[in-house]
């Protein structure tokens, strides 16, 4: 954990140092890496600490991206369109979460998936509010391509380090606990005390919450949204995958997967135009195959660097 | 419009909807998957019809076997060789499987085919009885489309292999301990859901014309059929399909045809939340 959380610091501390050092290309790159992690930690809550398997990841990030967008467009700040957009994502989910809560397995993700269907073509067919098919415009921030790129990659950062911190919270407090209880056993949690559907729905709405601001800020960083952008099934089940990857149910997981896959998508993109889709799903096939359990799950030779350069053997540590 | 050409177009493409849902829910129930391929499935068979149709000169009712007996081989390895090593998972691990599958396939049917819409041309001319009009290819469609769901209701009521399927969906473990295969079961019941889709695609490509981009719209239509029928059933699924279609035709008159898919997923919403179990499911597949 300590370790978790020196490697998650250093790390922000780098990132936050590469527009200083780096061009537009390497911000734009650190800025997705941000948005992704923060995606995955939200996810986690609700998909790696209770267990229940969300797809409606692509419906909040786009109904955030919606709202904030429109707000924006009647002349709002930014900053306050986020908020509002954060508020709208949160009362929905919370208000939708009682209800689709209430599934299990694989009906809740069906369930989960036909929220972005829903709001996808709700999106689409609304066109007198959302500009339908043809997408919505929202101000450019002014400043020039260098400060709007610093601003939106420390919006970015702050929202995964927003999300860790939730995380760290979540997985250290009664929250965390039960949400733990209700993964193993729901049946079995209910009738130890815990109140699990407001537990089930603290974490559902929490987890949308964040997807809501991450969506918002991303409309104002790309300027330009359409329904098939925002609310895509490949982002519902992108971020799944990026947990997965890093391992489901830890603090440190998520944020690892992101960045490994966010930087292999980019690779992929920049070798195989034609082949992207095919190689991604391939990376996600050998995934499942090869490492159930997530990076992180992989049981690691304890690694004892000090005594690696002669310093002191050192006991491991209890756990 | 008249209510009974309503009616009858609500019927035409309520066929076709059960037809699509049928295998998918059949993977669902038996193999407890929700199988992310099936759009895919669809939209191959689709291709594969009218490239025969148009390269080969075969009509789509040759070429409907051979594409069937193709898809059941590609679904009986894709589960044999791979979906089988990770069947006791969660949800989550098989649903991502699929999906990652799913997006190899997609990924090649586009390099392949292109996205270009295609459509085998039949021009059958139109049927009028009294201010109902119906093109014959759709009546055409409709029947197969009924027949090939019949085929199926009938291998599993009262084949060996079809009462095989039907217990290891009931009970995995009982059936394996009467000597049941449940491997082998599950790359047959896959190779079966994939064979309906291959099949239901070709059909398809006779009425509509079908492009990559519509597997994620067939995927959607097969959720709502399977939810509102309920699952693992062939009667569930056709009553769902004809449920929708006529959903779909009645609100796309009514609202407009851009809603129609709107309210057929809202009403999936709405029954999951309700009723999970489907209006003909049986509780316990969950």
């Amino acid at each position: 954990m300590r370790r978790g959380l020196t490697i998650f610091v250093a790390f922000t501390v780098l990132m936050a140092l590469v527009p200083f050092v780096a061009d537009n290309y390497v911000v734009r790159l650190c800025t997705f890496l941000c948005m992704y992690s923060a995606l995955a930690l939200s996810w986690n809550v609700i998909g790696g600490y209770a267990g229940y398997p969300s797809f409606s990841t692509a419906g909040f990030f786009g109904l955030g991206a919606y709202a904030g967008a429109l707000v924006q467009n009647t002349g709002m700040s930014p900053v306050l369109s986020w908020l509002v957009a954060t508020v709208v994502v949160a009362v929905f989910a919370a208000s939708l979460g009682r209800a689709i809560l209430r599934m299990k397995g694989h009906y809740f993700a069906i369930g989960s998936l036909a929220i972005v269907e829903v709001l996808r073509l709700v999106a689409s067919s609304w066109a007198s509010l959302t500009g339908g098919g043809d997408g919505l415009n929202v101000r450019i921030l002014e400043g020039g391509p260098d400060f709007i790129g610093r601003v939106f990659l420390f919006a970015m950062m702050a929202m995964m380090v927003l999300a860790f911190v939730v995380t760290v919270v979540v997985d250290r407090t009664r929250l965390g606990f039960g949400l733990r209880c209700i993964k193993q056993n729901e049946d079995a949690a209910d009738m130890v005390g815990i109140d699990v559907t407001s537990y089930k729905t603290a974490a559902f709405t929490l987890s949308a919450m964040f997807c809501g601001t991450v969506g918002a800020i991303y409309a104002s960083w790309v300027a330009y949204i359409d329904p098939s952008d925002a609310f895509s099934t490949l982002l519902s089940l992108k971020v799944p995958v990026m947990t997965l990857l890093g391992g489901p149910g830890t603090v440190l997981g998520p944020v690892v997967g992101a960045w490994i896959f966010v930087i292999l998508e980019e690779m992929i993109w920049a070798q195989f135009l034609e082949l992207n889709r095919a190689i991604l799903g391939l990376v996600i096939v050998l995934l499942i195959f090869t490492l159930p359990g997530g990076l992180l799950g992989l049981q690691m030779p304890s690694w004892n660097w000090r005594a690696l350069i002669g310093l002191r053997d050192r006991v491991p540590e209890a756990r | 419009m008249d209510v009974l050409q309503i009616l009858v177009n609500g019927l035409l493409l309520g066929a076709l909807y059960a037809c699509i849902a049928v295998g998918f829910s059949l993977v669902w129930g038996v193999l407890n998957v929700i199988n992310m391929l099936h759009g895919s499935f669809i939209i191959l068979g689709g291709y594969l019809a009218f490239f025969a149709w148009r390269d080969l000169g075969l009509h789509p009712l040759v070429s409907l076997v051979g594409i069937a007996a193709l898809l059941f081989a590609i679904g009986w390895s894709l589960q044999w060789g791979l979906i089988n090593r990770i069947i006791a998972r969660p949800v989550l691990t098989t649903l991502t499987l699929t999906f990652g599958l799913d997006m190899i396939v997609y990924n090649f049917m586009t390099l392949a085919f292109t996205a270009t819409p295609r459509r085998v041309a039949l021009d059958l001319g139109v049927l009028n009885i009294s201010d109902v009009v119906v093109p014959v290819d759709r009546i055409v469609a409709m029947v197969l489309a009924f027949a090939l769901t019949g085929l199926l209701f009938l291998v599993l009521r009262s084949s060996t292999l079809g009462r095989a399927i039907v217990a290891v969906r009931m009970d995995r473990d009982a059936a394996a301990l009467m000597g049941i295969r449940v491997d082998r079961i599950y790359a047959i019941t896959f190779g079966l859901g994939a064979l309906m889709a291959g099949a239901c695609g070709s059909l398809l490509a006779v009425v509509y014309p079908v492009t990559t981009m519509m597997a994620d719209q067939f995927l959607g239509k097969a959720f709502v059929v399977c939810v509102i029928g309920g699952l693992g059933s062939v009667p569930g699924a056709l009553a769902g399909g004809l449920a929708l279609g006529l959903i779909e035709s009645v609100s796309g008159h009514l609202v407009g045809p851009q809603h129609a898919m709107t309210i057929g997923f809202s009403l999936m919403i709405l029954l999951l939340m309700t009723r999970p179990t489907g209006l003909l499911g049986t509780q316990g597949y969950e």
